[in-house]
């Protein structure tokens, strides 16, 4: 890639990542819930109760006078998901920086592989406005839990008088997001490609279609991964239907397509699909783009490479929020809107690879770091050419529509 | 304190201890615990899975509804059959290789060896580290290109695409590897049991060493091998971790169907229907084997 890119369209962005309609649909769905549960009292007694009143708004939590009250305290729990943040010889160099500043001791850590497992673990605890034990949690605008968040109140309304690095240096991708109009309850942490990674020690030849992933030639050395709304975007595109677009009649004819490759697969994955390509025990796989760039340039696996495809790659975003319940708002909030300093972004960025939120890291990771593959990488600060290409999700109008997509898809990686 | 003391020693005689009411309680007093916590950590729990097999939820609220859904129960099976005969074959087969593999060892530690209480140690030291650890390093060692299996291809022993991860037979070697101390006490317990006299009578009656072992040994020792079968193969049954380091796409168990149904579907009327299939098919098994050898040496044994 050369050094002069082309700039982006901010309306290109746009295409990507509107028309997303899913809160309202939500928020009709969690009233219809709440109908429900006082038809039902015996649920009451099965602890699995609908909406609850430990929503943020019914509380007055993350009001201006509520944000006024918040003392500042010295800890804060961060739950992010794994490879995301620079690592040098075990440590954090940003999260150090940081502690040094603020005086602010930041337990770091990284249980998060999957969207809806995490959100079903911590929903008990959201529903009864307890603390779950995080400060700061990052979910992903693809999957449901984070419309479910948002829509049940259970993110706090953030601080906006304490986003003064966001709202300067913010990309205009993550900034007033249509999953999140005016960024009330969200940052972005980083956004990315589930694209194609592969083992060039064992595939010599030159990747560039999804299809490869179901190429005969390579079974049992192919991974995908089990997570429904990844696997059926895969399914579609590889039938060359647009996943936003996309009907019922469609989700059955990709997952016959998938169920078809399923002899060829070697297994299911969420986040370890990149130990398995790691281990050599597969060869290709579906991957999320900053994983396989870190493993083949920081971990020495350099015969690992990544593409995104001709049919066009989903792109998603990962969002950084504050859970109800939070013990430390005020630190959250400062190491939220830290990680838009272009200094520190440029630091994480350079470690994880994916697409950055903040345009001006671009010259301080090529000039200050040194690190031309990073900033010259179109993946990592994307031109026309691979907007172009980036994929939204489809969006879920309503449980029934979601109940259709997860029973059309599940049994493929769940049986 | 003396006055206690003495009053104690007075009071060898129970009736003179005890006060008509404590009598007639005790038993429920000392029972109470075990009764509370079979209460609220199994029927509190189990009450809440069959009610909750039988509702009809909202994916996105989460709210359910006892809607007596039994049409759950017929979906789940259909999906799932291919699933749960081969949980069942699964937990069959790494049942049978755990007991080949612990009677030879329990044998010649009850009759033979020196130092029992020793060897019995050194058969379970490894299972002082957490099952999960050991699993995935199995899941390391086994790797297509790991040290093991690496190796042979290496030296061209073994062909490229060969590999022991992802396939049946690493899920069954798993499971009999981390149930074998489930196998191997029950076995020992029955092997130690023998009276050597019946033995040494056995010899006396001119019997063969075979003979001795296949006529009487082998027979004593069946309350043993199927209390070792039963508490093998029950949790075997519903394992998930095993398949789930070591297998593949087409060897999930119906345990790693019920963790992503509860986990990531969020279907928990699904899971709790699987849950209670597992449930009913287990207890029809010990059901047939407490009918079939008597409840008695399930008591002795389990």
């Amino acid at each position: 890639m050369t050094d002069q890119q082309q700039p982006v369209d901010p309306a290109l962005w746009r295409g990507l990542t509107q028309a997303r309609t899913s809160r309202r649909g939500f928020l009709r769905a969690a009233g219809v819930g709440a109908g429900a549960l006082s038809l039902s009292s015996i649920l009451a007694a099965c602890g699995t109760a609908g909406v609850s009143s430990s929503s943020a708004a019914a509380n007055g939590v993350g009001s201006v006078e509520w944000w006024g009250q918040q003392p500042e305290t010295k800890t804060l729990n961060y739950a992010n998901w794994p490879y995301y943040i620079d690592t040098a010889h075990g440590k954090h160099p940003s999260i150090e920086q940081f502690q040094q500043s603020t005086g602010i001791a930041v337990d770091y850590t990284e249980p998060i592989n999957d969207n809806t497992s995490f959100f079903t673990k911590i929903r008990p605890d959201l529903q009864a406005g307890n603390y779950i034990g995080y400060d700061v949690i990052v979910l992903t605008n693809s999957d449901p839990p984070l419309s479910q968040m948002i829509g049940f109140g259970w993110a706090v309304p953030l601080d906006q008088s304490r986003m003064t690095n966001f709202k300067k240096y913010a990309s205009p991708l993550v900034t007033d997001p249509s999953w999140d109009p005016g960024n009330i309850h969200t940052m972005a942490w980083q956004s990315g490609y589930t694209c194609i990674g592969y083992n060039t020690k064992y595939i010599t030849e030159d990747i560039h279609s999804i299809q490869s992933l179901f190429d005969p030639k390579y079974e049992g050395k192919i991974g995908m991964m089990g997570i429904a709304t990844e696997l059926g975007s895969a399914g579609l595109l590889a039938i060359g239907v647009d996943p936003a677009a996309s009907t019922p009649d469609d989700w059955s004819k990709a997952a016959e397509k998938l169920n078809q490759q399923k002899p060829l697969v070697r297994s299911y994955y969420d986040q370890d699909y990149i130990k398995a390509l790691k281990n050599e025990d597969i060869w290709i796989s579906m991957v999320w783009s900053g994983d396989v760039f870190q493993a083949a340039n920081y971990q020495g696996y350099d015969t690992l490479k990544a593409v995104i495809p001709d049919e066009g790659s989903m792109f998603w975003t990962d969002n950084q929020l504050i859970p109800v319940g939070v013990e430390n708002p005020v630190a959250a909030m400062e190491f939220m809107d830290y990680v838009y300093d272009p200094q520190v972004q440029a630091l994480i960025e350079d470690y994880n690879a994916y697409v950055c939120p903040v345009p001006a890291a671009k010259s301080i990771i090529a000039n200050q770091l040194k690190d031309p593959t990073v900033a010259n990488s179109p993946t990592v600060f994307p031109d026309a050419q691979m907007v172009a290409r980036s994929k939204p999700y489809y969006q879920f109008k309503n449980s029934q529509d979601l109940d259709q997509w997860n029973s059309t898809f599940e049994p493929i990686y769940t049986g | 304190m003396e006055q206690h003391v003495r009053a104690d020693l007075h009071g060898i005689e129970p009736q003179q201890r005890h006060t008509r009411i404590g009598r007639k309680l005790s038993p429920y007093l000392m029972g109470g615990p075990a009764v509370l916590w079979l209460v609220v950590f199994f029927l509190v729990p189990l009450v809440t899975m069959l009610s909750l097999s039988v509702q009809t939820c909202d994916s996105i609220t989460q709210a359910c509804q006892l809607t007596w859904h039994f049409a759950e129960f017929p979906d789940v099976i259909s999906e799932f059959s291919d699933t749960i005969v081969r949980s069942f074959v699964y937990a069959g087969a790494a049942t049978i290789a755990t007991l080949i593999v612990s009677f030879p060892v329990t044998y010649w530690i009850a009759f033979r060896a020196k130092r029992k209480n020793f060897f019995l140690l050194m058969l379970l030291v490894p299972f002082f580290v957490s099952f999960v650890i050991r699993t995935t390093a199995w899941q390391f060692l086994l790797a297509d290109q790991g040290i093991i299996v690496g190796t042979l291809k290496n030296l061209h022993l073994l062909p490229e695409n060969f590999h022991i991860l992802a396939t049946g037979w690493a899920v069954i070697a798993g499971i009999a590897y981390n149930y074998l101390p489930f196998t191997a006490l029950p076995l020992y317990v029955a092997l130690e049991r023998i009276d050597r006299r019946v033995l040494e009578a056995s010899h006396d009656l001119y019997a063969t060493r075979r003979a001795a072992f296949t006529r009487v040994v082998l027979p004593l020792s069946v309350p043993g091998i199927f209390a070792a079968f039963l508490l093998t193969f029950v949790p075997a049954a519903g394992d998930y971790v095993n398949a789930f380091i070591l297998g593949g796409t087409n060897n999930r168990m119906i345990g790693n169907v019920i963790q992503t149904k509860f986990l990531e579907a969020v279907d928990y009327p699904a899971a709790s229907a699987l849950s209670v299939i597992l449930l009913v098919l287990m207890l029809v098994g010990i059901a047939a084997y407490a009918k079939f050898l008597g409840s008695r040496t399930i008591e002795e044994y389990v």
